[in-house]
């Protein structure tokens, strides 16, 4: 056990110190891995920051009950107390007409405009948050038909058209992005696979020398593993670069830009988890991509 | 050890290279293999290496039947077989002490035993020291030899060379030879082919000439020849 693991570190190094020697071509493939993984982990960074900023699904289904502009604060309590002894309903936030409007005046910039106002033209307003069992669109549907029966109840609002449309959106780019990485990690295995059988062919002298003092086809194979692990490992890891540039470099103004819509969204890189499979990944890609070329050009080389 | 019963070898460009060929060779025999350039001395080394395969026929080394052996068997076979090329097949990027310890860094021998034995096969073909040296810097008879200590140090029970003295001059071919001798006095099969016939006169061992793939004469076999199973062997055409 002991010598297995001497002779794969040894076999390790040694692919590594052959690669060293040609920094320029390690360089070029490495950089080439690094660029192709980046661009679906860029997307995939993506999508999970609107997802983020669009604050999931739950937020989504909420419903709003304004009030009419005749009803009191007592008669919208009371209307938010029946909302809230309901089964469908897991919670309910009553929004008093002088908290929505300082809430506006906050978040929209018309601060001064509202003051012109006399009165307060926003009504009472309840966020009915439909219990998890039930989020589904038809017992949504009765939620809302039911809520606008209630006393003093003007409108019920259900924003599901555009979250479902932005929700498909999504997913659609999620799976281009699927997709795209799929196709990356073709074209990563295609040039993984190409440079080992170059690597293969340059030291072909050297495998059938090999072969014919007894060395197995797995034992010819080991170092060129090793070569497609590490072109792996360093296309990972530019690849992380690129993405970590990336989120720095728009990391700034995506944070100007929400901090003028009122929110403290900031983007977020790949995270350790999402670091870790990139890097991971692009090790499996070129051990993988290295494994079909060699299985395939060894067999092929016998001495004579 | 060897023992090649009705042999044929034709290859796909339609020599043929063997043809019926018998010959048996004994554990702890030295056999000098001579014959024109040609006459199938060099297939019959590939033969026995699995370089080859025979194309009819059996031929057994060291107990196994090499025409039927499985591909994936070759390789722990040919690490009991010590194999010195004309042309010496050394890695001329690589140092000679990573070429002579090759075959033991493929059998999985720890480092160490392998610093020793390569130290022990240089040291027997009189090259201890040149460790660190590349072939390209040793003269053609010290990159023969180098190829006799890669042969020699996986301690195989059979050593088989390819015209070893094929580019050298007489003093260094004789010791060369030399070197193969003191190597079947401790026990090792030694098979050598070559065309040097004024070489091998002066050593006392076994010779079989071959001409055109078939036993053309040289020393009787110690053992008795086997009884030539006359089957109806249509001449391939």
């Amino acid at each position: 056990m002991k010598q297995w693991l001497e002779r794969h570190v040894q076999t390790m190094v040694g692919s590594l110190g052959r690669l060293w020697q040609q920094p320029f071509a390690t360089m070029l493939t490495i950089l080439v891995i690094g660029i192709a993984l980046a661009l679906p982990a860029c997307l995939h960074v993506l999508v999970q920051n609107v997802r983020a900023a669009s604050g999931g699904w739950s937020n989504a289904l909420d419903v709003s009950v304004y009030m009419k502009q005749s009803a009191t604060l007592e008669e919208a309590k009371s209307v938010a107390d029946r909302v809230r002894k309901r089964r469908d309903v897991s919670d309910v936030t009553l929004v008093s007409a002088d908290e929505a409007l300082e809430e506006f005046r906050k978040g929209s910039g018309f601060g001064e405009a509202l003051d012109a106002l006399k009165d307060n033209p926003l009504p009472h307003a309840l966020i009915v948050r439909p219990a998890e069992e039930f989020r589904d669109p038809a017992h949504v549907a009765t939620l809302t038909s039911e809520l606008k029966t209630l006393p003093g109840v003007d409108v019920v609002q259900l924003d599901t058209e555009w979250v479902s449309r932005f929700n498909a959106i999504l997913d659609v780019v999620r799976r281009v992005v699927f997709l795209a990485a799929g196709l990356f990690a073709l074209g990563i295995l295609v040039i993984v696979g190409n440079t080992i059988r170059l690597d293969i062919e340059n030291r072909r002298d050297e495998i059938e020398v090999t072969k014919l003092v007894g060395g197995s086809d797995a034992f010819v194979r080991r170092p060129f593993l090793y070569n497609g692990v590490w072109y792996g490992l360093g296309g990972g890891a530019i690849a992380w670069l690129i993405v970590a540039i990336v989120i720095m470099v728009l990391g700034d103004p995506v944070q100007r830009i929400a901090g003028l819509y009122g929110s403290s969204f900031a983007l977020h890189g790949l995270g350790v988890e999402g670091s870790l499979a990139l890097v991971l990944g692009a090790i499996l890609l070129g051990w993988f991509g290295s494994f079909i070329a060699a299985t395939r050009e060894l067999r092929g080389i016998e001495p004579k | 050890m060897i023992r090649f019963d009705n042999v044929w070898k034709r290859y796909p460009n339609g020599r043929e290279a063997l043809c019926d060929f018998t010959l048996g060779i004994e554990r702890g025999e030295m056999v000098f293999l001579t014959g024109h350039s040609g006459a199938g001395k060099s297939t019959l080394l590939k033969l026995i290496a699995v370089i080859e395969r025979p194309t009819r026929g059996t031929l057994v080394v060291n107990g196994q039947n090499t025409a039927t052996m499985p591909r994936k068997k070759i390789p722990s076979f040919r690490r009991d077989i010590g194999i010195v090329f004309q042309d010496h097949k050394l890695l001329m990027d690589r140092p000679v002490y990573d070429n002579v310890g090759l075959p033991l860094v493929i059998a999985g021998v720890p480092e160490k035993e392998i610093t020793k034995r390569v130290r022990a096969a240089l040291d027997q073909v009189g090259l201890l020291g040149r460790e660190q040296n590349r072939p390209i810097e040793l003269s053609t008879g010290e990159q023969q030899r180098v190829g006799i200590a890669r042969a020699i140090v996986g301690k195989p029970s059979l050593l088989i060379a390819d015209e070893p003295t094929g580019n050298l001059d007489p003093d260094l071919a004789v010791e060369i030879m030399n070197i193969f001798k003191r190597f079947n006095e401790v026990g090792v099969t030694v098979l050598v082919a070559t065309h040097d016939v004024h070489l091998i006169e002066r050593y006392g061992v076994r010779r079989v000439i071959i001409e055109a793939g078939r036993v053309a004469g040289g020393d009787a076999e110690p053992p008795p020849p086997l009884p030539s199973i006359v089957v109806d062997r249509v001449e391939p055409s």
